[in-house]
């Protein structure tokens, strides 16, 4: 059997602003990851990724987090992908306050 | 203070204008990120978690009052309201906007401040003693040598891409308080047959390697200072490992060549560069001491001070614990501590920012000092306005009587910001010093420092701490080592690690229990964590903390 593909989203930082963006289906970019476009092929996702680095006067750093699917949309399967997409634990700043 | 002469302005001006036209030329797709990095970061550009962090240096942890404020209106202006201060003296922004970043570094310009060499592998900002010029200890102000040290290395073509990045920090007090041994490189100012010059400490460090540095030249006459750092840095440019970034620091220069064959090419390579240095040096130097020259202290009586200390209790357990003895008569050094419980170590609002340079202006001789241990330091103050200093101080919550306690952590951003850490910090911090806060025993337990380490690159000094934290990520969830027995000063000592790490919420219980091991094992109140870990050993203190190593023991036999 293949081993199966952990499915992962496209994720960077805006060139302006700096904070966490994702890339959604449509090819813009969101602040949310739930509305993020998820990738469950891996060719695909390399594609996706190939696309949204060559985007350079948008994103910075782009590359694939992993994520699993969730009632809203993808949600984050590692503690660092859990607080870059709500913030630092200290202030109600970054994207917790922005929602 | 040092004035900028007209040299230094137009040099960060220039500067300045050559990154505004970068930013732009990123910003307009003219240039790559790849490209732009190494030009951003010679700015003191990173890219966090969450935004850049912009760092800009404060010099041997000196500001004045105009200074603070400027830093505070950055805040404001263009961040959310408050600055980080970091365990090297310097403060970090956390939220600014790439187009933003050429009007913040203009605004610092305007009063002598920049972010230039705060990052890359370039000689990063001196740091030095921040009771420097105040201390009742001290043989010499290490100021004046930090400020030639700065202007020498700035821009230094040889040493623009270096192996990777390098650190120096001076102390002019036999007592340090500068983690001297910790550096790149480390001088103490001491004296022989009454000549002045340095001890010579290199390949200190810590992060994944902790090295305590050692000593390369025991006396070295103070007019030999640059030729023989320039011979350090230069043999080190050639030898360090540049195949592999773990091993590029100087303290693994140090130890794979030995102290003595790096000291016989320093030496050889000292001969060759002293002659270049034909006393300019010197010159400059005898010109950055006058603008060092101490303030005019005041002669007058400290009655105020002494109504307050025997009848206000508040006020006396404050003055005993935040200050430290100053070198004039009458006068003290107030530490005012940036970690009130339950805060974030390190972090100034621009009110509080405000506040400070107030204070400096009106009663500190219009100086304030950044400390490694992430507080703010007044550090002339005559007694007599302590009461009304510490009045104002309570008003914006930075009157915590709290300075070297257990309270007092030093704490890196971790995983709330930066995106090396592999867990976060703060929490842990704050949890910490509002959990000992309930419990009334911070000031029993006496003298403590935690430091805590988001990661294995040790910004929070977790190797030098009494007891070390270091937050890993574990199989994908936060798990906390800890070390006992560090020490940063000049008995400076790393840590031993103690045994499997802990999860996040069983790492405040893990501390409680240590701490009371030490308030039963200690021989009296007069005797420390360290002192009692050092007489004790690793032993009773592992026991408090894995308890159910102990139980299986007991139960096995």
């Amino acid at each position: 059997m293949p081993r199966i593909y952990t499915p992962k989203v496209v994720t960077a930082n805006a060139l302006i602003e700096g904070d966490v963006i994702y890339l959604t289906a449509n090819d813009s970019w969101t602040r949310d990851l739930s509305s993020a476009e998820i990738l469950t092929d891996e060719a695909h996702a390399q594609l996706r990724l190939l696309e949204a680095d060559s985007r350079q006067d948008e994103a910075v750093g782009a590359y694939l987090a992993d994520v699993k699917p969730g009632k809203t949309g993808p949600e984050p399967t590692h503690f660092r992908e859990d607080f870059r997409r709500t913030g630092p634990s200290n202030y109600f700043h970054g994207k917790q306050a922005q929602r | 203070m040092y004035q900028y002469s007209d040299f230094d302005a137009a040099f960060v001006a220039s500067r300045n204008s050559q990154f505004r036209q970068q930013v732009e030329r990123r910003i307009d797709g003219s240039l790559t990120e790849d490209e732009f990095r190494p030009l951003r970061l010679m700015n003191g550009l990173y890219l966090q978690l969450h935004a850049y962090m912009l760092r800009v240096a404060i010099p041997y942890g000196t500001l004045s009052s105009t200074q603070l404020r400027q830093l505070a209106y950055v805040a404001q202006k263009w961040d959310r309201g408050y600055g980080h201060f970091t365990t090297r003296q310097n403060m970090q922004f956390n939220w600014p906007k790439l187009s933003d970043v050429p009007d913040i570094l203009d605004a610092l310009a305007k009063v002598q401040l920049h972010a230039i060499q705060t990052s890359g592998n370039t000689i990063r900002n001196v740091t030095a003693d921040h009771f420097a010029g105040a201390a009742a200890d001290e043989i010499a102000d290490p100021r004046p040598v930090a400020e030639l040290i700065r202007q020498w290395s700035t821009d230094h073509p040889e040493f623009q891409f270096l192996p990777r990045k390098f650190k120096i920090a001076i102390t002019g007090s036999p007592n340090d308080r500068a983690v001297t041994k910790a550096h790149d490189i480390g001088l103490r100012m001491v004296e022989q047959n009454g000549e002045p010059g340095f001890e010579v400490i290199v390949g200190g460090g810590l992060g994944r390697t902790p090295m305590i540095g050692k000593v390369v030249r025991d006396f070295l006459p103070r007019a030999d200072l640059l030729p023989y750092l320039e011979a350090i840095v230069s043999v080190w440019n050639l030898l360090g490992r540049r195949d592999n970034k773990f091993k590029s620091r100087i303290k693994i220069t140090v130890h794979e060549h030995g102290i003595d064959d790096i000291r016989a090419r320093v030496e050889e390579r000292f001969e060759t560069l002293k002659p270049a240095f034909n006393g300019v040096d010197q010159d400059i130097l005898a010109g950055i001491e006058a603008q060092f020259a101490p303030p005019e202290f005041r002669v007058g009586p400290t009655d105020l001070y002494d109504a307050a200390y025997a009848n206000d209790p508040v006020f006396r357990s404050w003055a005993d614990t935040n200050l430290a003895a100053h070198r004039a008569e009458g006068y003290a050094i107030v530490q005012v501590s940036l970690k009130k419980q339950g805060e974030t170590p390190g972090d100034a609002s621009t009110e509080q920012m405000r506040l400070l340079a107030d204070l400096a202006e009106r009663y500190g001789h219009d100086e304030l000092r950044i400390s490694h241990e992430q507080n703010v330091i007044l550090p002339h103050v005559h007694k007599s306005d302590l009461p009304a200093i510490h009045a104002e101080l309570k008003a914006q919550r930075l009157a915590t009587a709290n300075i070297g306690l257990i309270s007092d952590i030093i704490a890196c951003p971790g995983m709330d910001y930066c995106t090396l850490a592999t867990a976060r910090s703060i929490p842990i911090a704050q949890e910490i010093a509002t959990r000992f806060d309930e419990l009334k025993l911070e000031h029993d337990i006496g003298a403590l420092k935690i430091k805590i380490s988001g990661c294995i690159n040790a910004c929070g000094h977790h190797h030098v701490g009494h007891i070390g934290i270091l937050g890993l990520d574990r199989a994908g969830v936060e798990n906390y080592q800890i070390t006992l027995g560090g020490d940063h000063t000049e008995t400076a000592a790393l840590g031993d690690r103690t045994g499997r790490g802990f999860a996040a919420d069983e790492v405040i219980p893990a501390i409680e229990r240590l701490i009371h091991a030490y308030l039963d094992l200690r021989d009296d109140r007069a005797e420390t964590f360290l002192d009692a870990y050092r007489r004790l050993g690793a032993d009773p203190f592992k026991a408090a903390l894995y308890p159910e190593k102990q139980e299986s023991r007991a139960n096995a036999a």
